[in-house]
């Protein structure tokens, strides 16, 4: 018993999530994408306060100019603010893979943690997946633009009705990744001794479900989380890119690229903003999943 | 092995009518009307009179179930026809696409080697560029090789086609002018040249193509080969004193291209369904340009045959990937 001869601890002790930080800060890439992606964030919310030139403004003798202190990005060929337009489409298509990846990740674990934990549901809801794993889904989503877009416009707005239809058909073609994984570490955790323990004290499966088990599942959904952000984003620009997305005069980044195509050979710039834009934001994800992935992982974290 | 092969055939028999009946709900929800391009002054009569001709006006059951026949009894027959002169299908009703009026497997296959060609060669470039990078970062894990590979291929996942495709022609066709920015599908190879000018076409595509599938294989061939060089069967064969060339290329390597034939496996559909995004850049007359020209003129049996057709890929090559599996690693036994 000579190691607890000295009872009092020389450090505090310390919680998971200092751990896992620890770990996140030691990963420089991750750490520079989540920087990235805050940043990227930050501009395409909070830029407009500051630069106060509207995204649809047209000022016709300004159209189709150079880079200036005036329009830091140039104009288009109507006269409209690069660098608002940029922002405006920026805060559609963050927004749209915020949403779309909540959904995706909320209707996964729900799905997930049900096949995993009740036995009765696992072959059903599993086969469900394998078959939304099987169906072609650019293909589908382009189909779905195409029917409900009218119906879904008519009842909102072409706004509200078009960001829905969108947020609604990539969180429902998205979700199957989660669902696999969350049902995989539901599973194993299941026939841990703590759950059973729970359980002799009388733990009903729904407080089972929220204080035991969806805890320690956490770092697979976040991690997940993460990549549905990326695989939003790239959907979306590309349904723009399309001409299935967004309406022409509601700017997002695939809309952007896709307008500025026609106007190749003369600017080739304006490709270049917002295909760097979807890059940027991407590649930021995509590190700060990768780095989280290591930092959750408790058979990583500290070596 | 055979029994789990059958049975998972058997099962893929329902999966793939289900995957047929959801297309076909979905798209009976669709707004388009094919006489929409008819001229008013036809009267309604004939206009419902070529209503029925295109097997509308009928319920939707029947109308699916003749889809069904349609796909899965007539056109089979009509390619037996073609192959050995036989008359079967004389004068069956085949899928029509409303654009065009005439079957729609016909155009199926008139599209086909363009997207062949395309993807095909961008599959094959990929793997024979990722494998070489997989093997290498994983054993010299953390080198500065192994940095640029994880940094090059997280920049291949990340750039979507529709700008890298743009930018390489920015680059490539704009400033340098060294290849045509638009793929000639009508360019037929039959001198030096001619092949020439078909390589130079088919390099921007194809290179945007294999960016994105190569980020995808050399990090699972990596990932792999780390899974493998520290098992115990690698530490004796070095104790045996086998080269370190045959440890790695044969020992190491064998067992790692297991997972790695699967993946590749559970890629071939995207060959044949094509790449969309980026055949709809490069202007490739392909099966991709094909379904969206088929979405946007509301071409609904076109759309269900198109889609039904990368559904029957998908679910034959999972089911093929994971028979490989089981072939290739003893340690899996379904039965």
């Amino acid at each position: 018993m000579t190691e607890l001869s000295n009872p009092i601890p020389s450090k505090p002790p310390r919680s998971q999530w200092l751990d896992v930080w620890d770990q996140f800060k030691s990963h420089r890439g991750a750490l520079m994408g989540g920087i990235l992606f805050l940043l990227i964030v930050a501009s395409v919310y909070l830029g407009p306060l500051f630069w106060d030139l509207e995204a649809t403004h047209i000022d016709i003798r300004a159209r189709n100019q150079g880079p200036s202190w005036a329009h830091p990005f140039g104009t288009d060929q109507l006269g409209r603010d690069m660098m608002a337009r940029m922002m405006a489409g920026g805060s559609t298509s963050v927004s749209v893979g915020l949403t779309a990846m909540a959904l995706a990740l909320f209707l996964g674990s729900f799905i997930g943690v049900l096949a995993g934990f009740f036995k009765r549901l696992d072959g059903p809801l599993m086969r469900l997946t394998d078959l939304f794993l099987a169906l072609p889904l650019l293909p589908l989503l382009l189909v779905m633009m195409l029917l409900f877009r009218e119906p879904l416009n008519a009842a909102f707005g072409p706004e509200q009705g078009i960001f829905i239809l969108i947020v609604g058909a990539i969180g429902v073609t998205s979700w199957m990744p989660t669902a696999r994984i969350v049902r995989g570490d539901v599973l194993a955790i299941k026939e841990r001794e703590f759950v059973l323990a729970a359980r002799s004290i009388g733990t009903s499966n729904n407080g089972l479900i929220t204080r035991h088990i969806l805890p320690n599942v956490l770092s697979p959904i976040m991690v997940s989380a993460t990549l549905g952000i990326a695989t939003a984003i790239i959907t979306e620009s590309s349904l723009s890119f399309l001409g299935l997305g967004f309406p022409p005069d509601f700017p997002t980044w695939g809309r952007l690229l896709f307008d500025a195509t026609d106007y190749l050979q003369q600017h080739p710039e304006r490709v270049f903003w917002p295909g760097m834009a979807i890059s940027l934001t991407v590649l930021s994800v995509n590190y700060l999943g990768d780095g989280l992935r290591d930092a959750l992982d408790p058979r990583i974290r500290g070596r | 092995m055979l029994t789990f092969t059958i049975r998972r055939l058997i099962l893929s028999v329902p999966t793939l009518l289900f995957i047929s009946l959801v297309i076909f709900l979905l798209l009976e929800l669709a707004p388009g009307d094919p006489m929409a391009q008819v001229p008013l002054t036809v009267p309604p009569e004939v206009k419902e009179k070529m209503r029925e001709a295109l097997g509308l006006g009928q319920p939707a059951p029947i109308r699916f179930w003749k889809w069904l026949v349609q796909f899965f009894w007539i056109e089979p027959q009509v390619l037996v026809d073609h192959y050995f002169g036989t008359t079967f299908s004389q004068g069956d009703l085949r899928v029509i696409s409303w654009q065009t009026r005439s079957p729609v497997m016909d155009i199926v296959i008139q599209r086909m080697p363009q997207t062949l060609w395309v993807v095909g060669t961008a599959y094959v470039v990929a793997i024979i560029i990722a494998l070489p990078i997989g093997i290498y970062s994983a054993y010299r894990q953390y080198s500065w090789f192994d940095q640029l590979g994880t940094f090059v291929s997280m920049v291949g996942f990340s750039v979507p086609p529709f700008f890298s495709g743009v930018l390489v022609i920015v680059i490539f066709s704009v400033q340098l002018g060294w290849f045509p920015s638009i793929y000639d599908t009508t360019h037929v190879v039959d001198s030096w040249d001619s092949f020439v000018y078909q390589m130079k076409q088919m390099i921007m595509p194809v290179m945007v193509l294999a960016l994105q599938i190569t980020a995808q294989l050399s990090r699972f061939m990596r990932a792999s080969m780390l899974d493998n060089l520290n098992q115990d069967y690698v530490r004796t064969a070095r104790a045996k004193g086998l080269s370190e060339y045959v440890v790695v290329m044969v020992h190491v390597l064998r067992n790692s291209m297991i997972p790695v034939v699967t993946v590749i496996a559970l890629g071939i559909p995207s060959i044949f369904g094509g790449a969309i995004i980026t055949e709809q850049v490069f202007k490739v007359n392909g099966i991709g340009q094909l379904l969206i020209g088929a979405i946007q003129a509301n071409d609904l049996p076109m759309v269900q045959t198109l889609t039904f057709i990368f559904a029957i890929l998908i679910v034959l090559f999972n089911l093929i990937a994971d028979v490989l599996y089981g072939i290739l690693d003893p340690r899996i036994r379904y039965d």
